[in-house]
């Protein structure tokens, strides 16, 4: 039977107060439990109070006041009282340019005004929840239920779940894979398993488009016992769902590829780290972990996000796993010698992960022959907006923007504008629609292809309050830790407003392009880095402004 | 220039400003700045504390990188082109120090930030002017916490934690521009884990932590620094043996500081250093 609660008793036993095994280094080690659990809390009570702070902080160990830090820098985590149901309702851009206005008007009806308590529920605007394809979303916390995501969602169905009505998520049932890729990589050996994968010249589809093969030969060659591999599927890049999608079509296909990863360059345990909203995919990748068994060969734990754009960035996602505050680090050092509990980390994202088993199967050569040269492989878009069918297309690398487009059933309405890339990405002008989507197409025409996320605006949106959603995004997403971002996010925020106003100055314009280009050149990460594309590519293409 | 070769393997040959230079390979680009008397503003950067890399202010050129890159914390490498003076570099510095000034109270920043300010033609209303909205921290009647003043270089947080005091009382809270330094669900810090060994007064740059003392004196107009003198002496409570300054106006003292380059202290103190000398003053009041 456990001594003491802290080796796995029920109850609390004289010895909690004065036995301790493993010493100092065993008890922080256990910081990493710091979110897991608070979400416990927040999901079984609504929200974290003072003393399950405290006791949190005891049990793990950790220091209240860093408890609280963490606890703070997330949407989902609550350290005020909550009623017991919050949804969460998507009103970004995606849904906006879908012309999915109705829904906030109807719930201000129905229930009342945002962020207001009505009997047990309260619903609040969210970021992009990733269901754009699927219509107007909510995501709904309830104090001991199951947390839903629900798309497409009436106000009526949110006020009755509000108001307690029980629903369940339908989550199919999972089917246990070959792995065949698995097993022609074992066969192989780690270094030609690699070897395929550099041949490929497969790049990251998280965004950065860094070649997958230079990351994985960098963590196998770097020194040290433990090696971690880190799947990040911290999908919350406005107007992209790819990722969850793979892994709602098949979570196998994941977590293969995470196997396949984590064999080549000798990794220890793997990570996946998924947007906290996307409780879904997370049911069906734990349901499939469980069916998979020993199959993988390396233990894979699942990390559930807190609502926080920020931890999509790599550093900041491994600070977040570690728990702490999800906040970037400087690199260099890089992941591939210092990543995830400064050990040697591969992290990549869903979508080249998913690829993997393909390249093992097929070759890396086959997998090269398609795209182009630098941009090899198929490569999936997110397509949403005023276009007759949203969804995930998969093509060649090549498509452009108007094929795509074609692709999804051609615009609704007169196009006005495009915005390639999400929040971080830029309105595309007129010519940039007709680019090849390829990486070195889109650096020449300055084209981000950041996560393949396509958002097509008609006639009907007011590009301005699109333009002012983002930098409110921004502003709301800076994690804070380094000035340009900070400040600049708030300050973009500002001079929006006032040009949505009409109410700008010459000063003001020259400000913007200041505060623009000193957080692209100064700060710490990617989010700091892009957070002035899209407000600047809305003023060169004459969607805000242009008031004289 | 140092006199030496390359075939030390702990060196370096890089470019500096134009001008080749060789550094030890575990510098970094500041360190190496301030040893060829190149000059750098930091904010957030303590000799005694580890890189943070948020106030941005020390960013220079580096040849290759998109970005530009803070040169606290990035550790020099063979070949490494750096120009720390350019267009680019003042317009940036000078930008981050607008943004300060329009989120911050900097009245009373240290010297090194006016020179910079100053240097750089900082216009501190740029970005619209600074407006008071916190209410100073005044808890007990040793320190005092003035938020408006922060500028959320972590200094504190880091001196209060791993990096001296290991007391862990305050972490950063929130995120974004509303993120702040705070105690957990902000209780007064008598409450909380604080051990009052004032470190974090001792690290923070823009005063936004204060002697109570000199808070009092600062609001009475009657802090006056010069007429204060400082006097080195060592601590006498116990056979550490940590290096004190005290600073005395008036014959009293009104604040203790320790200084960082010292062996024993780092700059860092415990509540008895840094806080218990009232006995000082009152055997002096018995005695006049």
């Amino acid at each position: 039977m456990p001594e003491s609660t802290w080796s796995g008793a029920t109850a609390r036993t004289s010895a909690d107060d004065h036995v301790a095994y493993g010493g100092f280094h065993a008890a922080i080690a256990q910081r990493r439990l710091l979110l897991p659990a608070l979400h416990a809390v927040q999901d079984s009570v609504g929200w974290v109070s003072h003393g399950a702070l405290n006791y949190i902080s005891e049990r793990i160990p950790v220091a209240p006041a860093e408890a609280y830090g963490v606890a703070t820098f997330y949407d989902l985590i609550a350290t005020e009282p909550l009623p017991r149901r919050v949804a969460r309702v998507c009103d970004d851009i995606a849904c906006v340019a879908a012309g999915r206005t109705k829904l906030i008007t109807d719930l201000e009806a129905e229930i009342g005004p945002e962020n207001t308590p009505n009997g047990e529920g309260m619903w609040v605007r969210s970021p992009c929840l990733g269901h754009c394809e699927k219509g107007s979303a909510a995501f709904i916390q309830r104090a001991g239920e199951q947390a839903i995501t629900i798309a497409p969602v009436t106000a009526n169905q949110i006020a009755a779940i509000l108001d307690g009505e029980p629903t369940t998520m339908a989550t199919p049932p999972v089917v246990a894979s070959s792995f065949a890729g698995l097993a022609r990589a074992r066969a192989m050996g780690a270094e030609a398993v690699r070897e395929e994968v550099v041949k490929s010249r497969i790049r990251g589809r998280g965004g950065a488009a860094f070649p997958a093969g230079i990351k994985w030969n960098g963590v196998a060659d770097a020194s040290g016992d433990t090696k971690y591999v880190v799947c990040n599927a911290d999908e919350s890049e406005p107007g992209t769902f790819k990722d969850r999608w793979l892994i709602e079509q098949d979570p196998f296909a994941l977590i293969e590829g995470i196997a396949i990863a984590a064999y080549a360059v000798g990794a220890t345990k793997a990570y996946i780290y998924i947007r906290g909203e996307y409780r879904e995919a997370e049911i069906l990748l734990t349901s499939a972990l469980e069916v998979a068994g020993d199959a993988p060969g390396i233990e894979i734990e699942i990390r559930r996000g807190a609502g926080a754009y920020i931890c999509g960035e790599e550093t900041a996602l491994f600070n977040s796993i570690e728990g702490f505050r999800g906040q970037p680090r400087q690199k260099p050092p890089f992941p591939t010698t210092s990543g995830l509990f400064g050990a040697p980390t591969l992290i990549n994202n869903v979508e080249t992960l998913v690829a993997i088993p393909g390249i093992v199967s097929d070759g890396g050569d086959a997998f090269a022959r398609l795209g182009t040269e630098e941009s090899t492989g198929l490569k999936l878009f997110c397509v949403s907006g005023a276009v007759t069918d949203p969804g995930v297309y998969q093509v060649e690398f090549g498509a452009t923007t108007r094929e795509l487009i074609d692709l999804a059933g051609g615009a609704q309405g007169e196009v006005r504008a495009v915005l390639s890339g999400g929040a971080a990405g830029s309105f595309l002008t007129e010519d940039q629609i007709d680019v090849p989507l390829t990486f070195e197409d889109g650096r020449d025409a300055d084209i981000s292809l950041g996560s393949g996320a396509i958002i097509v605006f008609n006639t009907e949106a007011d590009m301005t309050a699109i333009t002012y959603r983002i930098a409110e995004f921004f502003a709301h997403e800076s994690c804070g830790l380094c000035v340009p971002c900070r400040v600049g996010t708030s300050l973009q925020l500002d001079i929006v407003g006032r040009i949505c106003e009409g109410a700008d100055t010459d000063a003001d314009l020259y400000d913007l392009d200041n505060i623009g280009w000193v957080m692209r050149d100064a700060s710490i990460c990617g989010l700091g880095h892009t957070a002035a594309n899209a407000v600047e590519s809305a003023l060169r293409i004459g969607l805000i402004g242009g008031k004289t | 220039m140092i006199e030496t070769t390359l075939a030390d393997p702990r060196l370096v040959e890089i470019t500096l400003n134009g001008e080749t230079a060789l550094a030890h390979a575990d510098a970094t680009i500041l360190d190496v700045c301030r040893a060829q008397d190149v000059d750098i503003p930091t904010m957030c950067f303590l000799e005694t504390l580890t890189p943070f890399n948020s106030c941005r202010l020390c960013v220079v050129e580096v040849a290759g990188s998109r970005t530009l890159i803070p040169s606290c914390s990035r550790t020099v490498e063979v070949g490494m082109e750096i120009t720390t003076e350019s267009e680019r570099v003042a317009n940036t510095r000078r930008i981050l120090y607008e943004m300060y000034a329009s989120t911050v109270d900097l009245s009373l920043s240290d010297d090194d930030t006016r020179r910079w300010m100053a240097k750089y033609e900082v216009k501190p209303g740029r970005f619209g002017e600074y407006e008071s909205h916190r209410k100073v921290k005044i808890q007990d009647d040793l320190y005092i916490r003035d938020y408006d003043k922060c500028v959320m270089c972590y200094r504190c947080v880091a001196a209060c934690g791993t990096e001296a005091q290991n007391t862990f009382a305050i972490d950063v809270a929130g995120r974004g521009l509303s993120s702040t330094i705070s105690t957990e669900f902000d209780v007064v810090l008598p409450d909380s884990a604080c051990v009052y060994c004032g470190n974090c007064i001792g690290v923070c740059p823009t005063g936004a932590l204060m002697f109570k003392s000199e808070y009092d004196m600062r609001e009475a107009g009657s802090w006056d620094e010069s007429r204060q003198t400082v006097t080195t002496t060592i601590c006498s409570f116990c056979g550490v043996g940590c290096s004190l300054d005290l600073h005395v106006q008036d014959n009293r003292i009104v604040k203790v500081s320790s200084p960082l380059d010292h062996d024993v202290t780092d700059g860092h103190l415990c509540i008895k250093g840094r806080f218990g000398y009232a006995h000082i003053q009152e055997e002096a009041g018995r005695s006049t």
